[in-house]
């Protein structure tokens, strides 16, 4: 026990499950007893599915090094498609969490399927191109999604790219109806399930980046040719990267989409991918724990700012050059750490030696 | 890991704080309400007419409480960027807030989100210009002080057939919208009811607005002689402009959306003259409530003359406060029994404001007021022969 | 004719596209990051040239003069603040830095100039040319647009290919440490590409107004992200690429709406992207890279 808890990594890992872990069950216990308040209580599902998202995010610009721009579209997908599964089996399977589960999934896989359809091209290309053909791929799935009818009626499923060309029977309804997006959608997302989704999404993550893949992923990234050369496909590994982080944006979409009475498609658009990546890069890259807390914080950030009315956003840009300027340059690293050394100073002046104890 | 602890500590110290302020102090003389709209971001223009709207109304009301004594407003207004999960948490920030009246939001999308929520909760909710027919049909409580999309495309519809029965029509709208395509989902099923000549039916999306050129001519190509242009002010000014500088002068037909263009800084006005629009609201109006209204709103905002969103939200805050005081509501009463009050008066009273007279609300709480058909003559409205 | 005066509409809007990218691809192919916030510096150009037109009424062109400027000055100061103390962090680092810088150009204006759109009156005063009976319309602003962005794609190639600082601009692009240790000043050649980029924005900024005038804090954003898109086709960091993706990028954006779907417009746009990356990895003009071992 004391060997593997000597070992940086699982530590690490370890100290990760058992914040997550301890965050909900303080949150769940002061939800349940009434202490928190709708404002609060409203954040619990969004906060998990951020996180997810910035986790799977994570997997693919941190740890396998490619910046993608188009994660809100696998977001989008496995919403839309999680909507329509969840009300499809609204009589199959009565259970509400048990639908959601299967909402989750139908959403995951269909993400990740199309996540393995756009790799087959995308993963030839490298760094900025393949930023910019994510970015397109994103744009194309909104733009899609955003014009697309999906509605059931007594004979069944039935799916148009125009609104005329819907004919629903009497009785029927619009699942997804093109620009108004889905509307009247059940609320199945619970704090518990997002909790499970997020130890899912740890799991599969840590796992995999701990595992000889992940070795082989860090591998790619620090040096591709020398990778390539010491007999690593490449190619298939970054697949695998690109299908599991899609397939976990697709879960998460599901979370989100089925945690709203109504979605649009331009939810997903660039601003949202854009909005996951500034999350991942403040929390580290390929750093997992560090994707949590700034998932949360960030995410919560602009809500706490809310009493600044007209100058709440302005201020949440200023807190994120302020942050990058401060985790990142060095010019600015080193001013603050001679002031910190100042200030340590001026306190400790008396007792040298306590510092050095310390 | 220090620095990881500090972070989460900031923000757990921040959420408790949170906790901490709820609806505490009550005034049984003041009501609560409040507001959630895009205040930021692309649809920031709607989002802040209606609440400087609300603030008029609310300043007024407040006035002559403090001269006269009787119930007053206490007003709030939470950004929502249009997007239906910002809503929700507003949403939820303003009901810790101690919220007893909802007004908002302002846009379809994201009160489809906040609706069903409100419902459950049995918060009242009266949106000033989420337009599209699923806010009404959310549940009981939930009501519209601006008319249904559809409804409305479709009385453009009998509008223009009215006066221009053998027009050639070409339709430009925004299919990434729900208010535009709303509006043109009513109006195409009513023109082929009616037996209108539709030659050209073309849209943008929000994406692809800032270059409208090629759908203005596709409707002069197609001949037609009057477009109809179920969509805002500010795209419907870039049409106007573009129509005009390649020298295609159709008549123009806009729906409430578009009241406002003439208040656009810089556009020239006298592109508009001839434009055919239906609004509840002129800011041009000669009744005193009206003229009252435009002179404080532009006043307070740098000359800007206020639209229909304006005023819709302005006449929101009157009909909310006319039966608050009438259900006998106030500052004590919760939010659950003033839902219920509010409901049972909006089913039975009629109002006048500026948007229209003898406004009346249905079961499912869409409004019926007259939408009054004008043409532009010499930078004022005309009502419609 | 129908299709040729589509041909002149992509042509007109496409033109806009080039003259923002050619800044974008200044920018990347020198500093080597993808500055977003240059789409937001070309809201600002067009704003302030609108200010001195409207309010101070002066005339067009010292509008466009007086808003070069204060986009210089401003592309100088965001470059100092923000970008240049991140000199040597990971490209992903000064990414988010820029949107930073994005959000807060956008808020600020907001604040300014609040969120009603303004209409912005074009700086082309004289009357478009009309052929045939004016079934084809030839606006004034695809004149001066299109002869602009040619002069700017000209001049820009000269520049970097002729002058004492645009050498050291090549230079720096190829390999900074190299250039440091043939004594080019680093610091001072990024800062010039960024005064010359965001002088290009401010142009671009007028010149797309005048040709959509609606004037919003947030009308940068998209037309940024197209430009970036053909800045990308064309090859990033090449100068005749930028010219070249840009009206291409403007061309099927047209014909897309006209001939297979409004709606689906950009769809098409961005499946074309796609498919031409495929083939040519590397953009239309950009030189393919071979990796070193």
């Amino acid at each position: 026990m004391k060997k593997i808890l000597q070992n940086k990594t699982t530590r690490t890992n370890l100290t990760t499950y058992a914040l997550v872990t301890v965050a909900f069950l303080v949150l769940q216990a002061l939800s349940s007893m009434g202490m928190l308040t709708s404002s609060v209580n409203g954040y619990l599902v969004p906060v998990c599915v951020y996180i997810v998202l910035t986790i799977s995010l994570n997997l693919l610009v941190g740890v396998c090094g490619e910046l993608s721009l188009g994660h809100a579209g696998f977001m989008g997908i496995g919403a839309f498609s999680g909507i329509v599964a969840a009300a499809l089996l609204q009589s199959a399977v009565p259970n509400g969490t048990l639908r959601l589960i299967t909402a989750m999934i139908v959403g995951g896989i269909l993400a990740g399927f199309l996540g393995f359809l756009i790799g087959i091209p995308v993963l030839r290309l490298r760094g900025d191109y393949l930023a910019i053909v994510t970015l397109a791929f994103g744009e194309i799935l909104k733009n899609l999604i955003g014009n697309m009818y999906i509605g059931t009626d007594a004979k069944g499923l039935h799916f148009s790219i125009s609104a005329s060309k819907m004919e629903l029977l009497e009785g029927g309804t619009y699942l997804i109806a093109g620009p108004k997006g889905a509307t009247g959608v059940e609320k199945l997302s619970t704090f518990s399930m997002g909790f499970v989704l997020i130890l899912f999404t740890l799991f599969i993550v840590l796992n995999l980046i701990n595992s000889k893949e992940g070795r082989a992923i860090k591998a790619i990234k620090e040096n591709r040719i020398a990778a390539e050369s010491v007999g690593i496909n490449v190619t298939a590994f970054r697949m695998k990267a690109f299908v599991v982080s899609a397939f976990l944006a697709g879960m998460a979409g599901a979370l989100f989409g089925l945690n709203f009475s109504s979605v649009t498609a331009s939810k997903f658009n660039f601003n949202t991918s854009i909005n996951i990546l500034v999350f991942v890069v403040l929390g580290g890259m390929g750093n997992i724990l560090g994707s949590v807390i700034s998932a949360t914080v960030l995410y919560l950030l602009p809500e706490l700012m809310r009493g600044l009315d007209d100058l709440r956003m302005l201020l949440y840009a200023v807190v994120l050059i302020v942050v990058m300027l401060c985790t990142w340059s060095p010019s600015v690293k080193g001013w603050i750490q001679c002031v910190c050394d100042r200030v340590k100073g001026l306190f400790h002046k008396p007792g040298k030696e306590a510092v050095s104890n310390e | 890991m220090k620095k990881v602890f500090a972070m989460l500590l900031a923000a757990v110290m921040v959420a408790a704080l949170f906790a901490g302020c709820g609806a505490g102090s009550a005034d049984a003389n003041t009501i609560k309400i409040g507001m959630t709209g895009p205040l930021t971001g692309d649809a920031a223009i709607y989002g802040t007419a209606v609440k400087n709207g609300i603030e008029i109304a609310v300043a007024e009301i407040n006035e002559k409480a403090k001269a006269e004594g009787g119930l007053k407003i206490e007003f709030k207004a939470e950004d929502d960027e249009a997007d239906g999960e910002k809503a929700v948490s507003g949403y939820n920030v303003l009901k810790d807030w101690g919220m007893q009246v909802f007004i908002g939001t302002v846009t379809s999308g994201a009160c489809n989100a906040v609706a069903p929520g409100a419902v459950a909760d049995q918060m009242f909710l009266l949106t000033p210009s989420a337009s599209s027919a699923e806010v009404a049909m959310a549940g009981a409580s939930t009501f519209q002080m601006c008319f249904t999309d559809p409804n409305q495309g479709a009385s453009a519809a009998e509008v223009i057939s009215l006066n221009w029965a053998d027009a050639t029509i070409g339709v430009i709208y925004d299919s990434s919208d729900d208010y535009s395509s709303g509006l043109y989902e009513g109006f195409k099923a009513k023109a082929g009811e009616l037996g209108l000549n539709v030659v050209c039916e073309t849209s943008f999306t929000k994406d692809t607005k800032s270059d409208l050129s090629t759908q203005v001519t596709q409707c002069k190509d197609a001949g037609a002689d009057l477009v109809f242009l179920p969509i805002y002010y500010t795209e419907a000014s870039q049409i106007l402009t573009y129509a005009n500088k390649i020298g295609y002068a159709p008549t123009f037909f806009g729906c409430d959306g578009m009241d406002g263009i003439l208040g656009v800084e810089g556009f020239n006005t006298a592109l508009a003259e001839g434009l055919a629009l239906m609004t509840p609201f002129d800011a041009n109006a000669t009744n005193e409530a009206t003229q009252s209204f435009v002179a404080k709103y532009m006043e307070n905002n740098n000359g800007q003359v206020p639209n229909q969103f304006a005023a819709d939200a302005y006449d929101c805050v009157y009909a909310v406060y006319k039966a608050c005081v009438a259900a006998g509501i106030d500052g004590k009463t919760p939010a659950v029994d003033a839902c219920a009050a509010l409901v049972k008066q909006f089913g039975s009273m009629t109002f006048d404001g500026l948007t229209g007279s003898g406004m009346t609300w249905d079961a499912n709480g869409m409004i019926s007021k007259a939408p009054a058909a004008v043409v532009i003559e010499n930078g004022i409205y005309v009502p419609m022969g | 004719m129908q299709i040729l005066q589509y041909f002149i509409n992509g042509i007109s809007i496409g033109a806009v596209y080039a003259i923002i990218a050619l800044g974008y691809t200044m920018v990347y192919g020198i500093a080597k990051m993808l500055n977003f916030a240059h789409g937001d510096i070309i809201m600002v150009g067009a704003y302030i040239s609108f200010c001195v037109t409207n309010y101070l009424g002066l005339p067009a062109i010292v509008s466009v003069v007086i808003s070069m400027a204060v986009c210089t000055v401003l592309g100088i100061v965001i470059e100092g603040l923000a970008y240049k103390p991140l000199r040597g962090a990971p490209s992903l680092a000064v990414l988010i830095t820029a949107i930073g810088v994005s959000y807060f150009l956008q808020n600020a204006a907001q604040l300014i100039w609040s969120s009603s759109a303004k209409n912005f009156t074009s700086i082309v005063t004289f009357a478009p040319i009309r052929l045939f009976d004016g079934k084809l319309v030839v606006t004034g602003e695809v004149l001066v647009t299109v002869l602009v962005s040619v002069v700017v794609m000209f001049a820009l190639t000269w520049f970097t290919g002729s002058t004492r600082t645009g050498k050291a601009m090549r230079a720096v692009s190829e390999d900074q440490d190299a250039a440091q240790l043939m004594g080019i000043n680093v610091n001072r050649t990024i800062s010039t590409t960024f005064a010359i980029g965001s002088a290009l924005a401010a142009v671009a900024g007028v010149l797309l107004c005048s040709t959509v005038p609606t004037l919003q804090p947030t009308t940068g954003s998209m037309p940024g992200i197209r430009a970036f898109t053909a800045a990308v086709l064309g090859g990033i960091g090449s100068i005749p690429g930028a010219m070249l993706g840009g009206i291409l990028i403007g061309i099927i954006e047209t014909f897309a709406k006209a001939y297979i779907s409004t709606q689906f417009s950009d769809a098409v746009v961005f499946s074309v992207l796609i498919i031409i990356l495929l083939v040519k990895p590397a953009g239309l003009l950009g030189k393919q890279v071979q990796e070193k071992v």
